[in-house]
């Protein structure tokens, strides 16, 4: 197995994209990567992505975005797996270039959600969980979540507003990102007077729905010098990818409480890499609800089981604590387009690598990880880069 | 969920038709091919008593197409006492009494309707347990 690098990001403002349709930002996010990497010939195209078929009835959508980007005579795939749909698009082209099958592959994670009225993306969404013993009565994907964070909150006897520290810390980092949805900071008061969505998770709970693109350039580590000239701001190293799954309906886990997919996958990742979890400098976890950023760092090492919310009334996952989170928005603040999140962690793991990630930047990052969730902890993907 | 798919799960969501797996005794819901504690074959079927007690609940306000003429509603987490657990909204009780670890039992509810002259979809939903039914 070859190394692989990162020589190439691309990213779209996330946001409501009234006027671009997907394949303007995909090729967006693709062309910027492109431009940086220098070149205009790729092997293959992966696009992650979860929702076009249901919202956009557009299928074989890579191979329309590779038409609508010059891409011709490329291999050109989807891969969908929810919302961890981005990452395992990672993974595929991260397979595609260590196993030496291509030199040259650019992933693209895009996702157009607000095409749709907000019902008809809600019910997309529930496609995620199990339609015939789930979404059929009427669970939402908020929904879920919501189901989780009640059970955690009666088990471990969590205050409603011990949650209140991770949708602080995720705008307080957003508000520095020119890509992210709201470049906000919020209040204690607005988290605590935010309405309900699913209770106990309010709006300040939950990431947004929204459009967006994110894409990354890989080749060979050992190729990478090739990309890496004049004014290129260097490759970056892929040190780990790994993916697990567990049961797709919530009621079927051994225990709800626990991201078991998170917990292998962070393991192989730890184990492939040699990194540990003191070793991260920053972590871009899947907080799509605070609920969930809690149950992801119980999971990779960072916290006991039921423990997770001490970090965040600590802030200890701020820029400066002991393991920052989020730190350019994550997808409560910079916005959670679905099957584009994956490669938007990836994308800003690259920035903070390279030391571009402006306001935002993460003081001495070395190793950054980042995790993407498919469903309520169904398919979990975990990456470690380093520079 | 299609015609098709809403005929093949009928004894499901009519009667909480599951399984007792051959080799580990452990009850199964939905029926599946694999056991998932023992991963032996599993069957045969087996009819869940219906009793039950709530492990979750949340009280949704924004919902999905198709089940907009009943938001908000209570949708649970409920633990049968043979052993599965189903996601199920809950009826016959008002918010403010939904705790978790109350005992409630299965009844057989309007789930959603496919619009004007679409299919009416039934199925199980869970009440608190009547206390003359003891």
């Amino acid at each position: 197995m070859r190394s692989v690098s990162i020589v190439g990001i691309g990213q779209i403002p996330v946001g409501e994209h009234w006027d671009l349709s997907v394949r303007h930002i995909a090729y967006h996010a693709i062309a910027e990567a492109l431009e940086e990497a220098g070149t205009e010939q790729v092997d293959a195209l992966f696009v992650g992505n979860m929702l076009s078929g249901s919202l956009l009835s557009q299928e074989h959508l890579a191979t329309l975005i590779a038409d609508f980007s010059g891409l011709r005579n490329v291999e050109a795939a989807k891969i969908e797996s929810a919302c961890a749909s981005g990452a395992s698009a990672l993974r595929i082209g991260h397979m595609a270039v260590a196993s030496g099958m291509h030199d040259v592959v650019v992933v693209c994670g895009v996702e157009k959600m607000t095409d749709t009225s907000g019902e008809s993306t809600t019910a997309g969404l529930a496609t995620a969980a199990d339609a015939e013993y789930e979404a059929a009565h009427g669970v939402s994907f908020v929904g879920l979540n919501a189901l989780i964070m009640q059970r955690y909150m009666y088990e471990f006897d969590v205050p409603i507003d011990a949650f209140a520290g991770f949708s602080i810390n995720a705008h307080r980092n957003g508000a520095k990102n020119a890509h992210a949805m709201f470049q906000k900071a919020i209040s204690l008061d607005a988290y605590l007077n935010a309405p309900m969505i699913a209770t106990p998770i309010n709006i300040m709970d939950s990431s947004p729905v929204c459009d967006g693109a994110a894409a990354a350039v890989l080749v060979a580590s050992e190729q990478a010098g090739t990309y890496v000239t004049g004014h290129h701001p260097g490759a970056v190293q892929i040190l780990a990818s790994a993916s697990a799954n567990d049961t797709i309906a919530l009621h079927d886990r051994k225990d709800p409480l626990f991201l078991e997919a998170a917990y292998v996958s962070s393991q192989k990742a730890y184990v492939q890499s040699g990194v540990t979890p003191a070793d991260v400098s920053f972590f871009e976890l899947h907080d799509a609800f605070t609920i969930m950023s809690a149950l992801s760092l119980e999971a990779t090492g960072y916290a006991r089981r039921g423990e997770g919310w001490h970090l965040a009334a600590d802030d200890a996952i701020g820029p400066d604590g002991k393991i920052p989170i989020s730190t350019l928005g994550g997808l409560k603040s910079r916005g959670h387009p679905v099957g584009a999140t994956g490669m938007y962690q990836i994308v800003e793991a690259v920035q903070q690598l390279r030391g571009e990630a402006g306001a935002g930047q993460i003081g001495s990052a070395s190793v950054g990880m980042t995790q993407n969730i498919g469903g309520s902890g169904a398919t979990i993907v975990t990456h470690i880069l380093g520079g | 969920m299609s015609i098709a798919s809403l005929w093949r799960t009928r004894q499901q969501r009519y009667s909480l038709q599951g399984e007792i797996c051959p080799d580990c005794h452990q009850a199964i819901f939905p029926p599946r091919d694999v056991c998932p504690h023992c991963s032996e074959a599993a069957g045969p079927l087996h009819t869940m008593s219906g009793r039950g007690e709530v492990y979750s609940y949340t009280k949704m306000f924004n919902v999905p197409d198709g089940f907009l003429a009943q938001r908000p509603y209570t949708v649970a987490l409920v633990k049968l006492e043979e052993g599965p657990m189903v996601t199920a909204q809950l009826t016959d009780i008002s918010d403010e009494d939904v705790e978790i670890g109350m005992p409630v039992e299965m009844v057989t509810r309007k789930l959603r309707e496919e619009g004007e002259g679409g299919e009416i979809v039934y199925g199980y939903k869970f009440r608190p347990v009547l206390a003359a039914a003891d």
